[in-house]
């Protein structure tokens, strides 16, 4: 597929040669641990950044700090390894001076959702023109091992001998909270998912938030094997595609619809018959069916919603006034810094 | 009250007084009228003369109410001019500012000349007619009578303050109406009435260089002077700030020029606020983070990043005094040493400190070209005293203003691109994203000599090191010596910083003129020191530096010089004054 993609407000599009995913690579040295899902994330993100039609040097990776800091190194973009947290406030910075860059923010679960809460809210809430891809493996990796504001309640790290006792985010929920127009969530497993969720997201105007399922091999190892092993996937991964009805099992045999008191749940469907399920539609202004969705799991190890929970329209950040990017010129300069109550002596 | 004060201020700016003006008001933003805690003040002082300060003790207070005549009182000199708001000092309120008995009856006030004029009841008179003006208008409006009562003393012209109300509310006719007749009564009352017996006529200063002038406030010069650099560079302007006081003011100024390409963010926080501009420099934009107080700790993490990625970007620490939330309307220079060294790691950046509100303009425009030139960070301290004080400012002509190249890099055909190589002045390469052929990769982790890439190598972070303290070390080759004001056998140097150069210059020359022969000095360049600064220091017997901290630039010159520098030391909220250093340079006499 080579399809130009056009109107994401994020980069020029067209015109350029035709580029390969060896154009994305950079020659610096992968240092993942072995089996680390980053790997197939970044394997993905390269092999799927030429449709983008737009030029290496247009394309910046903005990252925090943690294993999934360490993208910016590998993409063959421009690219900034920021500070814990803080890789939003710098894209923020960046996006609304130069509107003819695609800017991607990576991050992870401590990054984006501890140190940097703060940032990732408000760049979603502003409707920054930035796509965060959120590194979820529900550890701290790179400080080797302590509990993130993901991990599940009970789980014993090295920071919790006792087990965790903090009730984890559930990003998705979070991001659809602050009222993201763009929120998904996908699985480094998945390549196929992973590049139509990317490529959901590359062409949405505004900020995206793409929750990445991924498996640490070291610290928290099969976190994500409901959803990624042979023998469970097909019974726990709700895939949402729009226009279809919410259903899923080895058999297609569940489903999700509401209950009488109008929440969300998990149904047979030999139980409720397929008309009751509810039929996925991301395009809904209103949140609250998405929020209902994200709420169906806690924590992946039961059946777990993927793909783009919400692709809503919005005023993107700092297009909504009208805009000058020129300075002054020395005419308008020489007016300002004369005011209007100057004297002349002599 | 800042209103009143800074009306005066205009219409004195236009008789073409020099003039300096010190607003003081507390942190709380309505607190309890006619309590202490609640005096807001406007200082102004001008002459015909080069004015210095806002000066130390006024000549003449106005108290609209007994808690402003009791907070402000001990600052007056015997014989100064005392007028009240007779109206004011009921019962209940002589309590409320604690006095036990009327010091308007018991003769405390025998030493200054009291006025008193029922201004509440003459305000009230003057706007009854007016239809629509309520009680609450006529209430507000006794500033503007006593604004005419002090207009009528030193003739200001009226016409400046009565076009200023007509622009001010004219979508509000009966206010208008009220305040109009509110100062017209107050003038006429110092016309007609016997009471005040003097009318002071103070002529416009002479020794003035030619030019055009207008008033500015620190805040509204640092807001010029960022523009202008963002003009004479061709780099687009974005100040990310978070409300802060006294900070907030430069965001207010700013956030008003979009039409001029300026944008502004109001971020998330003050952590956002840098990064925010970290980021727009990394795009080739002049990017500026504003603060104070607090605001400054929850940067410094940022700043180490920019230091570490070598981009320009200014920061200005608007300081106040601490810790802590401190006292956020009160002024100090407590931030020097932070400033130069409140970061983890070996992270040396220039600091620059503008030394009047009109000089904020020249340093707002300096940290560019050095924040361009170096490609580095720049801490711009000013303080509260500056950002609101105002003065005349002689407009610059814009193309005497030096231009800035950035210097943007470029692809050269068959040449690797090294982020990390550097030039004469060991700047490296601004190489911004949307340029073909120069896509690299930059991070706080340890970059290696010439290429950037992440080394943890022992020699290479040495070297690193090394050169990132050497890159803001050369800075000093480039600006200009330290400038004394000497005078032949000056054996004693007042050497200050920051907001203290007018009580300095106006306390050494009232020391000069009772017979001191003494020398002064004001430090703009805080790090690097300015080359000369070691020459100087040793030419003198005694170094005298006045700070409002407990020592911070004596430490640096000490542990830089290896010179006994004296502390002078103020840490209360308020500037230095001028008889204060008059007096301490008498002590060492």
């Amino acid at each position: 597929m080579s399809a130009v993609v056009t109107g994401n407000g994020n980069g020029d599009g067209g015109g350029a040669p035709v580029l390969t995913k060896a154009d994305f690579q950079s020659d610096q040295e992968t240092r993942w641990c072995p089996g680390c899902g980053d790997y197939a994330v970044l394997a993905a993100v390269q092999q799927f950044m030429p449709e983008l039609g737009i030029p290496p040097e247009k394309i910046v990776f903005i990252t925090g700090i943690g294993c999934a800091g360490r993208f910016a190194y590998y993409m063959n973009t421009y690219g900034m390894h920021g500070i814990h947290g803080r890789a939003p406030a710098l894209a923020t910075g960046l996006a609304s001076t130069r509107d003819d860059l695609s800017i991607w923010v990576v991050t992870g679960d401590g990054d984006s959702l501890s140190i940097g809460g703060n940032h990732l809210i408000h760049a979603l809430r502003r409707n920054v023109p930035i796509k965060i891809l959120l590194f979820n493996n529900q550890i701290y990796g790179l400080t080797k091992g302590q509990a993130s504001p993901t991990s599940e309640l009970g789980k014993v790290t090295k920071s919790t001998p006792f087990g965790v006792a903090d009730h984890p985010f559930n990003p998705v929920s979070l991001a659809l909270g602050a009222e993201a127009t763009f929120v998904a969530r996908t699985i480094d497993r998945d390549k196929r998912h992973l590049s139509e969720v990317l490529r959901a997201a590359a062409t949405h105007e505004g900020a995206a938030l793409v929750e990445i399922y991924q498996n640490c091999p070291v610290f928290n190892d099969g976190a994500f094997a409901a959803l990624t092993e042979k023998e469970t996937k097909d019974a726990n991964q709700i895939r949402l595609v729009a226009g279809e009805p919410v259903r899923f099992g080895v058999d297609n045999e569940r489903g999700v619809a509401r209950a009488a008191d109008g929440h969300l749940a998990i149904v047979d469907v030999a139980d409720v018959g397929a008309d009751a399920l509810i039929v996925h539609d991301p395009h809904r202004l209103d949140p609250g069916l998405a929020f209902s969705l994200a709420r169906l799991a806690d924590n992946p190890t039961v059946p777990t919603p993927i793909g783009i929970f919400r692709d809503v329209q919005r005023p993107v950040y700092g297009r909504s006034l009208p805009t000058r990017t020129a300075p002054a010129t020395e005419v308008e300069l020489a007016e300002l810094l004369l005011g209007s109550d100057s004297w002349t002596v002599g | 009250m800042q209103l009143a004060g800074s009306r005066f201020t205009d219409a004195t700016a236009m008789l073409g007084n020099d003039l300096a003006t010190l607003p003081n008001f507390p942190a709380e933003i309505r607190a309890p009228a006619g309590t202490l805690a609640g005096v807001s003040a406007f200082q102004i002082h001008f002459a015909s003369r080069d004015i210095l300060t806002p000066g130390d003790q006024p000549n003449v207070l106005v108290a609209m109410n007994p808690a402003a005549l009791k907070t402000n009182l001990s600052e007056l000199p015997r014989g100064a001019m005392v007028i009240v708001n007779e109206d004011a000092f009921s019962k209940r309120n002589l309590e409320k500012a604690g006095y036990a008995s009327n010091p308007l009856e018991d003769g405390s006030l025998s030493a200054f000349r009291v006025h008193r004029i029922p201004m509440t009841s003459l305000t009230a008179r003057a706007v009854e007619g007016i239809e629509d003006a309520s009680t609450r208008d006529a209430g507000r409006a006794k500033n503007l009578f006593a604004l005419g009562v002090l207009s009528w003393l030193y003739g200001r012209p009226t016409d400046v303050t009565k076009q200023w109300m007509q622009k001010k509310f004219a979508d509000r006719p009966a206010v208008l109406m009220a305040n109009l007749a509110a100062f017209n009564a107050g003038w006429s009352f110092g016309e007609t009435t016997e009471l005040l017996d003097v009318q002071y006529r103070v002529k416009p200063a002479t020794d003035v260089p030619p030019g055009t002038y207008r008033n500015v406030n620190g805040t509204t010069a640092l807001s010029l002077g960022l523009i202008a650099a963002s003009v004479r560079s061709g780099l687009p302007l974005l100040l990310a700030s978070y409300p802060i006081t006294p900070a907030s003011e430069l965001l207010h100024a700013l956030s008003r020029h979009a039409s001029l390409g300026v944008t502004t963010i109001q971020a998330e926080d003050e952590i956002a606020a840098a990064g925010m501009a970290l980021g727009a420099a990394f795009g080739g934009r002049l990017g500026v983070t504003a603060t104070s107080g607090p605001g400054m700790d929850l940067k410094a993490e940022t700043i180490g990043l920019a230091v570490a990625l070598e981009l320009p970007m200014i920061i200005i620490d608007v300081q106040r005094a601490g810790p802590s939330t401190g006292m956020p309307t009160k002024t100090e220079q407590s931030d020097l040493l932070m400033a130069i060294h409140g970061r983890h790691g070996e992270s040396p950046l220039p600091v620059i400190a503008p030394s009047t509100p009109g000089g904020c303009f020249a340093a707002a425009f300096e940290a560019a070209e050095l924040a361009i030139r170096y490609r580095t960070p720049v801490i711009l301290l000013s303080d509260t005293f500056l950002a609101s004080s105002s003065e005349p400012w002689q407009v610059p002509m814009v193309p005497e203003l030096p231009s800035m190249d950035p210097a943007f890099a470029s692809a050269a055909e068959g040449e690797e691109f090294l982020p990390y190589a550097r030039d004469d002045r060991l700047a490296r390469p601004w190489a911004v994203p949307g340029t073909p052929g120069l896509a690299h990769r930059i991070g706080g982790l340890e970059k290696a000599d010439l290429t950037g890439n992440i080394s943890y190598e022992a020699a290479n972070h040495a070297r690193m090191t090394e050169l990132r303290a050497a890159k803001v070390e050369r800075i000093a080759e480039e600006i200009p010596p330290l400038r004394v004001d000497s005078e032949p056998g000056a054996r004693l140097l007042v050497l200050g910083w920051g907001s203290s150069e007018g009580a300095i210059r106006a306390g050494v020359q009232r020391a000069r003129e009772a017979g001191h022969v003494v020398a002064c000095a004001q430090m703009h360049h805080l790090n690097p020191f300015p080359a000369n600064t070691g020459d100087v220091l040793h030419s003198f017997d005694r170094v005298l530096v006045p700070e409002m901290n407990t020592g911070q630039l004596a430490q640096l010159l000490r542990a830089r010089y290896l010179v006994d520098v004296e502390s002078f030391c103020k840490v209360q909220g308020q500037p230095v004054f001028a008889a204060e250093i008059e007096e301490e340079i008498a002590r060492r006499q």
